[in-house]
């Protein structure tokens, strides 16, 4: 190691503003630009989905035209599942994993900048399309034909082109963090003392592993079918549409679990901090984490019991769907009994995560109730369906979010956000939340068919439609309120105080705002909770576990940025059906990836001179 | 770096860094990946192996001795990329290089008989756009010698970059990783040869 000393530490340079930010491999970092993009997007799709409300709020309005309609409901979701919701858990798992295990960094920060790229570039390109002939207008399953013959637009290129570069991105990060987590924790951090939101991370990850690469066939098959003449979704030709939808569920019913085991993860930790008290049944969490990710890959075909696979077929699904609801009801028992007898704070973060449970129930029971192949039927393709996926999802994974960023932002911006406008947020999105789903239920349960641009007078249907537009206007106006919230912390110059929730995981042990380097010494961990263990023993510190020496950092680059560029442009070649153009995209891809191999790059070290006076400070606080 | 510097090397030098470390777990979960991806073409092609609507099947093309051949060459080539790590076991860069060459040579003869296949399948009828049989014949296929193409990019690269190079801990695990997914390349094609060519003669 010294000999590499010698001869890389000369090599750092120096990097500012914009330059800084592209070039970036620090996963705290790639976590704050996940974290932004994911927001902005979710914004977008906010805003399709406040459109989609007002369209509906009276019967027979003309406000959109059914066209415009397909389009924002199939970019509502893509964008909210792939752009918003995943990117902005990614961005949390990025800035509070590796702290929470103790690590200085990811295994693979280069690739970890291109997945960041990838996605960024990719969801871009799907946005483009607004601007481009017409957005997507399939739905986000994009079921065959209707994402192949019966789509006019150049829509569905613009889809398949665009999440399959996010999704190569989503992989990448995958492959990071079950690396990181296996590899890279402290002295002393076995599994079973690893924080919850750690677990959720690392089996989320495992998910990834396995949902996305059949994605990426199938996208992959819709992009040969509508680019090349290929036959595989062409029933003329022998083609077999039924491939679609289990290629799509395959991945698509992993990928509800995606999004909802790091918001669980988050739960664990925001509960046990704001009940003073360690989580109930740790292990039975993990085991229960993990029980659901396995699960989680043989029901897929429960979206799929009208499809006519046959009585066996439907009753087995059924009946692993079902059996899901012991490991989730294990959790929230849990956070139930985790709570119980605890020194209860609520601070907004709090606030999420205590909404969350009822919320997530109601939309964990519409489950079980769609999970009984016959009733299915009469389900299928209604608002019930809807509101049923919208309660695990808004009421799921965004209060997780929101959970999470309440308590994180001091460790990721340094800075506190405001808790009375947090409270005007919680309860106007909150109420707005329960507002806009819940007449959803007896929509569907009347009759009304999901994605249907207006609906007939007369037929009951008025005023649950009207309800639930003016509890999404509310909801707009708590997300209005988060974004103020946001603007004036950010604005202001007060920094956040270290440990300032009086945490119980290694990720509040780091003085704000977090170095480079994250810990100048690497800590020992004494058991689960390591910073509470070590306030029980008299520390406001964790016990170092090795001397303090020279760090080694990464060099920042621009490949992940000029490599997510190239496919960008070569997607744009495909579509206009400019052959030169994707050769030459793709090319430069490869191209870049020649140059990683060739270019040695041992990156540099951070002398242990400059790290001393830091440690002091850190250990003052 | 001197010959003695070589020889304190140790004995796993491809996992004696945490970066190797990284790198051998990270990319054993990618073949993890890759092997779902590779499941999700078999599990196409089966389903469409049948629909030929009117074109030519399987069992009209589909000539064993050919397949034969090719399964040959990659399986030694498999060979030929053990006994370069063997080489590296012995910490001899000239013994890696050296294997890593002849397994280039036998990755691109196996993939000039591939196009070989295709243009005589496609003068047979079976062009891309026959049937659904056709489309999932030559993605899976296709699939699988792109993957033969990358590898033999991958390490051509690895060989010209350490030509003149002693073996240390930084490109040991780069050799290393090719030749583990070289034999994953060469074990999907095990699974071409019985699922597609055994199947589509029976």
């Amino acid at each position: 190691m010294a000999t590499h000393t010698e001869q890389v530490s000369l090599n750092r340079k120096q990097r500012s503003g914009i330059w800084d930010w592209i070039t970036t491999v620090d996963h705290k970092k790639v976590g704050i630009l996940y974290f932004l993009a994911g927001f902005f997007f979710f914004l977008l799709a906010g805003l399709e989905a406040v459109i989609i409300r007002v369209q509906l709020i009276y019967p027979e309005l003309n406000i959109v035209s059914a066209q415009t309609f397909n389009e924002l409901i199939t970019m509502h979701g893509t964008t909210m599942i792939f752009l918003a919701a995943m990117p902005i858990f990614l961005g949390l798992m990025n800035c509070i994993v590796p702290l929470q295990i103790g690590a200085r960094d990811v295994a693979f920060p280069f690739m970890n900048a291109l997945g960041l790229w990838l996605f960024i570039f990719g969801g871009l390109l799907l946005n483009l399309s607004w601007f481009l002939g017409g957005a997507p207008d399939a739905g986000w399953t994009a079921y065959a034909p209707l994402s192949t013959d019966y789509s006019g637009t150049s829509g569905m290129d613009f889809y398949v082109l665009g999440l399959q570069i996010a999704g190569f991105g989503t992989l990448m990060g995958g492959i990071n963090f079950l690396v990181t987590i296996i590899n890279m924790r402290a002295p002393g951090m076995s599994f079973m003392r690893m924080p919850m939101f750690s677990w959720a991370t690392f089996v989320t990850s495992a998910l990834i592993l396995f949902a996305f690469p059949p994605l990426t066939i199938g996208f992959f098959l819709l992009m040969f079918d509508r680019f090349f003449g290929s036959n595989f979704f062409v029933a003329d030709a022998g083609g077999n549409v039924i491939i679609w939808e289990h290629i799509f569920w395959i991945f698509g019913h992993p990928e509800v679990y995606i999004l909802i085991l790091p918001a669980f993860g988050i739960l664990s930790e925001v509960i046990p901090t704001f009940s003073r008290k360690r989580l109930f049944g740790y292990s039975a969490m993990v085991f229960a984490t993990a029980l659901i990710a396995f699960l989680g890959f043989m029901v897929w075909a429960h979206h799929m019991f009208t499809t006519g696979l046959g009585p066996v077929a439907n009753s087995i699904f059924a009946v692993a769907t079902m059996t899901i609801a012991i490991p989730t009801g294990v959790k929230i028992f849990n956070w139930l009994f985790t709570m119980w007898g605890g020194q209860i704070r609520f601070p907004t973060a709090n606030l999420w995560a205590v909404a969350f449970i009822p919320s997530f129930l109601i939309g964990g029971m519409t489950g079980v109730m769609l999970s009984v192949a016959p009733a299915d039927y009469h389900y299928h393709d209604t608002y019930f369906v809807v509101a049923h996926f919208h309660y695990v999802i808004v009421g799921g994974s965004v209060f997780g979010i929101f959970a999470g960023m309440y308590f994180w932002w001091p460790r990721i911006f340094g800075k506190m956000l405001n808790e009375t406008l947090g409270k005007w947020h919680f309860w106007t999105f909150f109420v707005g939340f329960h507002l806009t789903f819940f007449p959803q239920h007896f929509l569907g349960l009347m009759g009304m068919p999901r994605r249907v641009f207006t609906f007939l007078e007369g037929q009951q249907l008025e005023l649950g439609n009207f309800i639930s537009s003016i509890g999404s206007f509310l909801m707009t106006i708590g997300s209005i309120i988060l974004i103020i919230n946001i603007i004036m912390t950010q604005a202001k110059k007060e920094v956040a105080e270290y440990d300032p929730w009086d945490g119980r995981t290694l990720d509040w042990a780091i003085p704000i705002p977090t170095p480079v380097y994250n810990f100048a010494q690497l800590p020992l961990v004494k058991g689960l909770d390591p910073l509470w263990v070590e306030k029980m023993n008299g520390n406001n510190k964790m016990t170092p576990a090795e001397p303090l020496d020279d760090i080694h950092m990464p060099n920042s680059s621009i490949l992940p940025f000029v490599m997510s560029l190239c496919f960008f442009i070569a997607s744009f070649g495909f579509i206009y059906d400019v052959l030169i153009v994707a050769i030459l995209g793709i090319a430069g891809f490869f191209f870049c990836m020649l140059l990683r191999s060739l270019i040695d790059d041992h990156g540099y070290y951070i002398k242990k001179e400059e790290l001393a006076p830091v440690v002091d400070e850190g250990g003052k606080a | 770096m001197s010959a003695e510097q070589t020889s304190t090397l140790p004995q796993y030098p491809e996992k004696a860094t945490l970066e190797g470390r990284n790198k051998f777990l990270g990319l054993w979960f990618f073949l993890g990946g890759e092997t779902a991806l590779f499941a999700t073409l078999f599990g196409t092609y089966l389903g469409l192996r049948n629909s030929t609507a009117g074109g030519p099947t399987a069992q009209e093309l589909f000539s064993l001795p050919l397949v034969f051949i090719m399964t040959v060459i990659l399986l030694v080539s498999s060979l030929t990329s053990v006994l370069a790590v063997m080489a590296m076991r012995r910490k001899d860069m000239k013994g890696i290089i050296r294997w890593f060459i002849v397994t280039v040579i036998l990755g691109l003869s196996f993939l000039g008989l591939e196009i070989y296949e295709f243009y005589e399948y496609t003068h047979a009828g079976l062009r891309w756009s026959e049937s659904a049989f056709a489309s999932a014949f030559y993605t899976l296929l296709g699939t699988h010698g792109a993957h033969v193409a990358f590898g033999c990019g991958w390490i051509t690269a690895l060989i010209v970059r350490n030509f003149r190079r002693p073996l240390d801990t930084y490109n040991a695990p780069k050799f290393y990783l090719a030749s583990l997914y070289w034999h994953f390349i060469d074990v999907v094609w095990v699974f071409i040869f019985s699922l597609v060519y055994l199947l589509g003669v029976i």
